[in-house]
């Protein structure tokens, strides 16, 4: 047989890579355009509908709000979702199934339930203050994926490994952070990218929960296409993608970093 | 640096299953112990309760005289090796190695040096930079030997530390292990479900079935006068045959079983009750075809070839038995024949339920 991909298969990734690509490039391209209302492809060549985003006070304030919500939002995350992953995985045997199937929970609830459900009890309810009842709503939003990509990472974990560690002398809590934590950090960088696109994107959750001067950025587009059809939304877009992937190459350098280096 | 660990009455549960029962076990300083028995008898989980993974719930575990019933596992002092090795996949080697001393406060320069000198006495200088990922199995039990030795460490454990290698390699092992051990007359505890292994190694072996301690002592005492009919088997002794004692002359005694009388020296054996159980290998049961010989009337079934003999199932009036034939004269099936005991290769057990 030959080395060659078949003709068929090479075919079919072109188109995968086609579809993937096809919106991208319209919307950057949108995004340039010179003229005052979206078209595709761009009639002149103009930044100035990126200019336009930072002249609205809007999307600064909800860029700055969501930036904030999807990085704490993460963080908490994080900081609940390690600790029950390890624990899920550790005493795997001792623990009940359905324990597990609790964190994952969240995302069989449609999120404009969740997000109903949240407003009923957060801000309706308890009178939590608009930024904290976003918070809380994003952080529940993405501890079902945190949980989940940490514990895939951490069942390919050897425990006799931590195990060796503390029969050398090392107390538990420090093997956690010296042994375990490093073994499963591309599980943690996976973790932190999945929850920071989840939350910067998401629509649902925010819908029921920003409220009078506080917004997230998806719910600003959302407000400025419904009265204005100029390429600023195309500019926000794109900005948005740049905002992710510059995210994702920080989270690489920074915990990946000691990983590079060995 | 040489400690005793002694295990008093120790009982241990999984949730509501009871794994280990009122065992038992002193290992005296520098002394080599294998924890030899099937699949599922304790084994593992006796080496998790001396490193304090897991508590007993009843018992006590001494070592050199310190109580570590109630210790934390990271406070014992324990060099653990493991069947998977456990190496740290994200350090060199050199570090793997030197992790134990840096939980020790010791310095860089002195870490370095400790281990670099650990790892020349495996034959692992060359490797110091490498990534554990990157080393052969027997290279990685090396690493996991080092790490564990380097500390110094007044126990050693060693749980099924050979059964990833191949043959070869594990013999090759298994006789550094106990060099080195002897070199640093370090007290040690060593499971492994292979017999050989065991005996090969050990001071002495406690042999484990279902959680319960069936004998413990030196190997050349297993394998001549096993305790009772379950270490019996295990060591080989296939064939278990009952007898009663007859008649006694001074040390002489004549025993019977079906179609048979025996006439043992009681010297041989210390001494013997009533009523006793004879063991035999399959070696230990001489094939003869004259009629009128002593020996328990057999019928011979399949044959099987040894390579230095052939082996015969043999039905008896006491049950099946095995029994090894001359390669000179194979015999058919169906053959009648008489199966005379060589006392110097039999034991004697006492009857079942008599202890
Ligand atoms: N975490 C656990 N929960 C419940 N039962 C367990 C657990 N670990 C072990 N057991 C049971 O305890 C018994 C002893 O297990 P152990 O691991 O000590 O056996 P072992 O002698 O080391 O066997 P092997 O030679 O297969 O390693 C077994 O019957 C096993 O099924
Ligand atoms: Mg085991």
């Amino acid at each position: 047989m030959s080395d060659r991909p078949h003709p068929i298969l090479v075919g079919v990734a072109a188109l995968v890579y086609l579809f993937l690509m096809v919106p991208l490039v319209i919307v950057v391209g949108a995004a340039l355009s010179d003229t005052t209302y979206l078209t595709f492809p761009p009639k002149g060549l103009s930044l100035r509908w990126f200019e336009n985003i930072f002249e609205i006070s809007a999307f600064r304030r909800t860029i700055v709000t969501s930036l904030q919500i999807a990085f704490l939002g993460t963080l908490i995350a994080l900081l609940i979702g390690i600790p029950a992953a390890y624990a899920l995985n550790r005493f795997r045997v001792e623990l009940p199934n359905w324990l597990g199937t609790l964190f994952v929970l969240p995302i069989l609830v449609p999120e404009i339930v969740f997000g109903f459900a949240l407003l009923k009890s957060l801000t309706a309810g308890a009178g939590v203050p608009i930024f904290a009842a976003l918070l809380i709503g994003h952080t529940l939003l993405v501890l079902p994926y945190v949980v989940r990509v940490i514990s895939a990472s951490l069942a390919s974990f050897d425990f006799s490994i931590e195990e060796a560690a503390i029969s050398l002398g090392s107390a538990p809590v420090k093997t956690f952070f010296t042994i375990v934590l490093p073994n499963v950090r591309a599980g943690v960088i996976a973790a932190f990218i999945l929850a920071f696109i989840t939350s910067l994107n998401d629509v649902s959750v925010s819908l029921f929960l920003t409220g009078p001067g506080i917004s997230t950025l998806p719910i600003q587009i959302l407000a400025h296409v419904e009265q204005f059809f100029d390429p600023t939304v195309a500019s926000v877009s794109v900005l948005l993608m740049f905002l992710t992937v510059a995210v994702m190459a920080v989270v690489e350098r920074t915990l990946g970093l000691t990983f590079l280096a060995k | 640096m040489t400690q005793p660990l002694d295990l008093q009455s120790i009982s241990a549960h999984y949730g509501t299953t009871k794994v280990l029962e009122d065992l038992s076990l002193s290992v005296q300083a520098g002394e080599l112990v294998s924890l030899l028995g099937a699949s599922g008898c304790g084994k593992t989980t006796t080496l998790r309760l001396i490193a304090g993974f897991l508590s007993p719930t009843t018992g006590s575990i001494t070592l050199g005289g310190r109580d570590l019933t109630r210790l934390p596992p990271h406070k014992r002092d324990i060099g653990l090796v493991f069947q998977n090795y456990a190496l740290f996949p994200h350090l060199s080697v050199l570090d793997n190695v030197a992790f134990g001393l840096k939980q020790r406060g010791l310095g860089s320069t002195e870490r370095r040096k400790r281990a670099m000198g650990m790892l020349e006495r495996v034959g692992l200088t060359p490797l110091a930079d490498r990534s554990p990922g990157a080393l052969s199995g027997g290279q990685k039990q090396r690493v996991a030997l080092a790490r564990a030795l380097v500390i110094e460490p007044p126990l050693l454990m060693f749980d099924e530390p050979l059964s990833n290698l191949d043959a070869k390699l594990r013999v090759d092992m298994r006789v550094e292990i106990r060099q080195l051990q002897r070199a640093n007359g370090t007290t040690s505890v060593y499971v492994t479900h292979d017999q050989e292994e065991a005996f090969s190694i050990s001071d002495r072996v406690a042999i484990m079935n279902a959680g319960r301690l069936m004998q413990f002592d030196r190997p050349e005492v297993l394998y001549r006068r096993p305790a009772n009919t379950f270490v019996a088997r295990f060591v080989g002794f296939e064939n278990i045959i009952p007898f009663k004692v007859t008649a006694r002359d001074g040390a002489a005694v004549a025993a019977e079983t079906a179609g048979m009388t025996l006439h043992l020296s009681q010297a041989g054996f210390g001494s013997i009750p009533d009523s006793f159980l004879l063991a035999t290998r399959p070696d230990g049961l001489a094939v003869s075809t004259d009629p009128d010989a002593e020996g328990l009337p057999a019928q011979l079934g399949l044959r099987t070839y040894l390579g230095r003999a052939y082996q015969y199932q043999c039905e008896t009036p006491a049950g099946r038995v095995v029994a090894n034939g001359s390669l000179t004269t194979p015999l058919e099936a169906g053959t009648r024949v008489k199966l005379v005991p060589v006392p110097e290769q039999c034991t004697i057990l006492p009857a079942e339920g008599a202890h």
